[in-house]
């Protein structure tokens, strides 16, 4: 088995390509890099991971002579990793038979650690400090490998290099120039994964920088990204910028709601508001990134539009109603519908619900009468798949690194799922519209009221009953007896299956507005469940009766 | 016996620029000989035999580096052609390529044939408008007489030159910076590992060659291991290590000599024989003070300094050969173009001259060097407006030794280069350093007092 020494501890690394960072990563030792980025190229320029790295052959070790960037350094049975961090290793190792002619003129690892303080030095020379007032400031690298490998002073007195900042880089992205260290991320991102090549590298030297060619702004759907790539603060998201200091948000593991691609995300929030969305990696779902519809897609949960109480129409209006005086009257409501005429009573559960949420209300409108018929809500699907990266035409080229998909839901096989285990078959919502039904229950939670009004006829016959749950005013939601206030993506835990049958568990990141019941807390009092609505719960239940979930 | 020149005997003869002259003289007989006569492997041997450096600046073997290339490649092998000389007061290559076009095209011709190459692309920088023209009526005659293009002089080979101007930068001389360049892209040089011979232009195995390189070539094919090597410095026995420097070489006087010139002499010629013999001393009746044995990056010489071991020499007597400035603590050889100052002249002043250019060029791309030499350039500039302080010398000497390829913190060897006339200056100079600092002198060169961010 080939095996690799960082800091003298042996490690194993079978038949992977590894280099000299994620070998070390393997070791349990962190190789701090700032270009190096898995998704990218290797350009190997910003020099912050160099290490010291010899070869064990013949019970020696001969080491190299110099210091050598880890990123872009293979590593092969023998290799041996020295980091800067040498000195903080487990001393229960024993030591490597290192050559003592090396030894003799510095201490192991001392060459590296200087060489990353050095690094860093460099790195701060035409670095503003502003951190008091940078969005990055909490979770920037060069403050975190500063504090960690640089040193305390600088020893530059000059002035420094201060060019202008170009908040007109993009719409939605501004770049502070002077806080930039050139690790040319953001220019590999463009080029690579989006294709669109709008970020270049002007000027040479210490008056290099970062930007676009006149006329040509950064505008393309997965931009928002090269926020999240740039490890300082240079590259600011207009949308989050001084809006919160990062060590107030509250992160959680969330799933994104925007296509059926089903992007891992991290939410933060502050106080139950969603303030950013960022990529967490998956490889399973999306990998690095997410697109910019979804990374700014949150809008909608901060909406002052949204219904936030259930309301009844009453003589032609919507008046608030308490959820006690209501829920006993949906119940009887939807009870004697069954009753009468079940063949005529649907409900719909929308593509947004949780596979959770769907299995819950499905089984309850089942319960009522195995007649009352279960519909997949409307599902948005607009335009084509979009893929990355793109050539100078537009048109994408193989292989495909990224892709927007043209259905705009997040959860459509799962729902499908459900309602093939609980009725045997997916009715679409096209198929009930034609019908002039008794009763309808419509599950909605359309974060883009648009795409709903779209799939609805104008020739609609509202139902006698109808029930709407959603987030914001639809045309379904107009003609509803009952208004109830939906949850949002965020204000939930559950599970999305995404595009490919790979479902995605997500926390809750939110409380929603305090009115407001999630689909699940509903769906356990229409069935009159005891105890908390809990997502964990009804999807060990789920797996045991749904063999797809199992 | 005085030297006779070689490779430029024929400078300033009439017609030198032109075939019909260049025929005259023996021209092309060397490449019709290795065609009719030689395997493309012999011409190898014969390069690699004869013990031929490079006359880029490293000085590594030419043939060593032929063979470098993967054994029966399927695919193209290209030959770039090294002329973006833009090491300052460098310009041996330029006369070359001006005045006698034709023997550094032989060059390339049998090049190609050795590395079994069809294509070459000779890049020029941007700045020689004169060679690019002389080497464009070159290369049109060269079509003209059949001597390019296809099946040349039925022998079954086939060769294209290209010229290609450069857009005016100095990393485009760095070899996988001249690649990029050519490619259409920023010259940033590339990580090596994969050396250009395995991938080079276009991802396809390539090697740069520099124009003096190949005009060695013509003249070794033409004249034989023999001739070449009884010129220049054998190897030292007592470094196996060594691969001498046979041949002539060009030298290139510039600074403050009486007469800047371009000479041919043997290699391993003094620093002192050159200025004084072939220079004409230095200029206004003045003393040298320092001198730049190889092209700014390669550093300095303090012309005082005795040479331990040596009664009565001082570093103005070493040897310019490849190992000559690095025994004293320079760089190497580098292109051979000498530099003189004067006695009169400040070296912070040249110091200051020396970080701009570095600080100017270097390409950006690894944090060091771009923040180095940027850094390096506000604390001379700082210094030579009287606003030095004592410790910023061991700032300088402290970054000029941790930039570069050497400590292993770069991607190419600018940095080492700009590093490295900093470090000697203040170490050879550093009395004279001192003493303006305690001063508070301004340099008389110094502008009004605009602050180094301006630059």
């Amino acid at each position: 088995m080939p095996t690799v020494y960082v800091n003298d501890k042996p490690v194993e690394i079978g038949t992977a390509k590894l280099n000299c960072v994620q070998a070390a990563e393997l070791a349990g030792a962190f190789l701090p890099h700032y270009c190096w980025h898995e998704a990218l190229s290797v350009v190997a320029s910003c020099r912050m991971c160099l290490v010291e790295m010899g070869d064990l052959k013949d019970g020696k070790v001969t080491m190299q002579p110099k210091v050598l960037p880890g990123c872009q350094t293979p590593v092969k049975d023998g290799t041996v990793i020295v980091t800067g961090d040498y000195d903080k290793r487990d001393r229960a190792l024993p030591v490597l038979p290192y050559d003592p002619a090396y030894t003799k003129t510095a201490p192991l690892g001392a060459r590296a650690k200087k060489a990353q303080a050095d690094t860093l030095e460099g790195l701060l020379i035409n670095h503003p400090l502003d951190c008091p007032v940078c969005d990055k400031a909490g979770e920037c690298k060069l403050q975190d490998f500063s504090y960690k490998y640089g040193r305390s002073e600088s020893r530059m007195v000059d002035l420094k290099n201060t060019p202008a900042n170009k908040p007109g880089l993009s719409s939605k992205i501004t770049l502070f120039t002077d806080r930039c260290i050139m690790c040319t991320r953001c220019v590999r991102f463009t080029r690579e994964i989006s294709g669109t090549a709008e970020l270049q590298v002007v000027g040479r030297g210490h008056h290099e920088e970062i930007d676009t060619f006149p006329g040509r702004p950064l505008e393309n759907k997965l931009a928002g990204n090269v926020v999240d790539l740039c490890p300082v603060g240079a590259l600011g998201s207009k949308d989050f910028l001084y809006k919160q200091r990062v060590w107030y948000l509250k992160t959680t593991d969330g799933v994104c709601n925007g296509c059926s691609t089903g992007c891992s995300t991290y939410v933060d929030t502050n106080k139950d508001i969603v303030y950013r969305l960022r990529a967490r990696y998956n490889p399973k779902a999306q990998g690095h990134f997410m697109c910019d519809d979804g990374r700014y897609g949150y809008h909608h949960a901060n909406s002052g539009e949204r219904f936030v109480r259930p309301v009844v129409k009453t003589e032609g209006r919507f008046k608030p109603v308490p959820w006690s005086v209501l829920l006993p009257q949906l119940k009887l409501d939807f009870q004697t519908a069954a009753n009468q005429n079940a063949m005529s009573t649907v409900a719909v559960l929308s593509p947004f619900l949780t596979v959770e949420e769907a299995f819950l209300l499905g089984s309850y409108f089942k319960s009522l009468s195995p007649h009352i018929r279960l519909v997949l809500g409307p599902v948005p699907v607009i335009g084509a798949d979009d893929k990355y990266p793109k050539n100078v035409k537009g048109e994408s080229i193989e292989p495909v690194k990224f892709t927007i998909r043209a259905e705009k839901a997040p959860n459509r096989v799962g729902v499908e799922e459900v309602l093939k285990a609980l009725q045997g078959e997916v009715i679409p919502f096209a198929k009930v519209t034609g019908e002039a039904l008794a009763a309808l229950w419509f599950a909605g939670g359309y974060p883009n009221p648009a795409h709903l009004d779209a799939l609805v006829p104008p020739a609609w016959k509202t139902p006698a009953l109808l029930v709407a749950q959603d987030l914001l005013p639809t045309v379904v939601t107009a003609s509803a007896k009952y208004i109830l206030p939906a949850t949002t993506g965020f204000e939930k835990d559950g599970t999305f299956v995404n595009h490919a049958g790979y479902a995605q568990t997500f926390g809750r990141s939110a409380r929603p507005p305090v009115e407001v019941r999630s689909e699940l807390q509903l769906a356990y009092d229409l069935l009159d469940r005891k105890g908390l609505a809990q997502a964990a719960n009804v999807r060990k239940e789920l797996a045991a009766k749904v063999a797809y979930f199992s | 016996m005085p030297y006779e020149p070689v490779l430029l005997a024929r400078i300033n003869k009439p017609n030198s620029g032109k075939l019909e002259g260049y025929r005259a003289d023996g021209g092309y007989e060397a490449f019709a000989r290795a065609l009719k006569d030689k395997k493309p492997l012999d011409v190898v041997t014969q390069v690699k035999d004869s013990g031929l450096r490079g006359r880029g600046g490293a000085g590594f073997p030419c043939g060593l580096k032929w063979t470098f290339l993967p054994k029966d490649h399927p695919g193209p092998i290209y030959l770039c052609v090294n002329a973006d000389e833009s090491e300052p007061c460098t310009y041996n290559n330029r006369i070359l390529m001006e005045k006698d076009p034709h023997q550094v095209l032989e060059g390339i011709m049998l090049a190609c044939y050795a590395i079994r190459s069809q294509k070459a692309f000779f890049y020029v920088r941007y700045e020689y408008g004169d060679s690019f023209r002389s080497l464009e009526a070159a290369v049109a005659e060269l079509y003209a007489a059949k001597l390019l293009g296809t099946n040349i002089l039925g022998s079954g080979f086939d060769l294209d030159i290209v010229l290609h101007r450069g857009a005016g930068a100095y990393i485009c001389g760095e070899e996988t910076g001249l690649i990029e360049s050519l490619e259409g892209k920023r010259a940033w040089p590339r990580i090596k590992p994969p050396f250009p011979a395995i991938e080079g232009a276009f991802r396809k195995p390539t090697i740069v060659n520099n124009v003096e390189t190949l005009a060695c070539v013509t003249q070794i094919m033409k004249n034989g291991n023999d001739w070449f090597k009884s010129i220049g410095v054998p190897p030292n026995p007592a470094n196996p290590r060594d691969a001498g420097g046979y041949g002539p070489k060009l030298y290139t006087l510039a600074g403050h000599v009486e007469k800047p010139v371009c000479v041919e002499v043997p290699m391993g010629i003094t620093i002192r024989d050159l200025v004084e013999k072939h220079g004409g001393g230095v200029w206004k009746g003045r003393k040298a003070k320092a001198v730049n044995p190889g092209g700014l990056s390669m550093g300095f010489v303090d012309v005082n300094a005795p040479l331990r071991g040596a009664d009565g020499k001082t570093e103005y007597d070493i040897p310019l050969d490849f190992n000559g400035p690095g025994s004293v603590g320079c760089l190497g050889l580098g292109t051979a173009a000498v530099t003189v100052i004067d006695d009169q002249t400040s070296m912070i002043d040249v110091l200051h001259n020396v970080c701009q250019f570095f600080s100017h060029e270097s390409c950006g791309q690894c944090t060091p060097c771009r923040e180095g030499t940027g850094w390096m350039l506000k604390i001379t500039d700082r210094l030579r407006r009287g606003l030095g302080r004592r410790e910023d010398l061991d700032i300088l000497i402290d970054v000029g030794d941790r930039i570069g390829i050497m400590p292993g913190t770069t991607i190419c060897g600018l940095s080492d280069g700009a590093g490295w006339p900093v470090k000697t200056a203040i170490r050879k100079f550093r009395a004279e350093f001192e003493a303006a600092i305690k001063s508070g002198a301004k340099s008389k060169y110094a502008k009004a007092l605009a602050m180094a961010g301006a630059h």
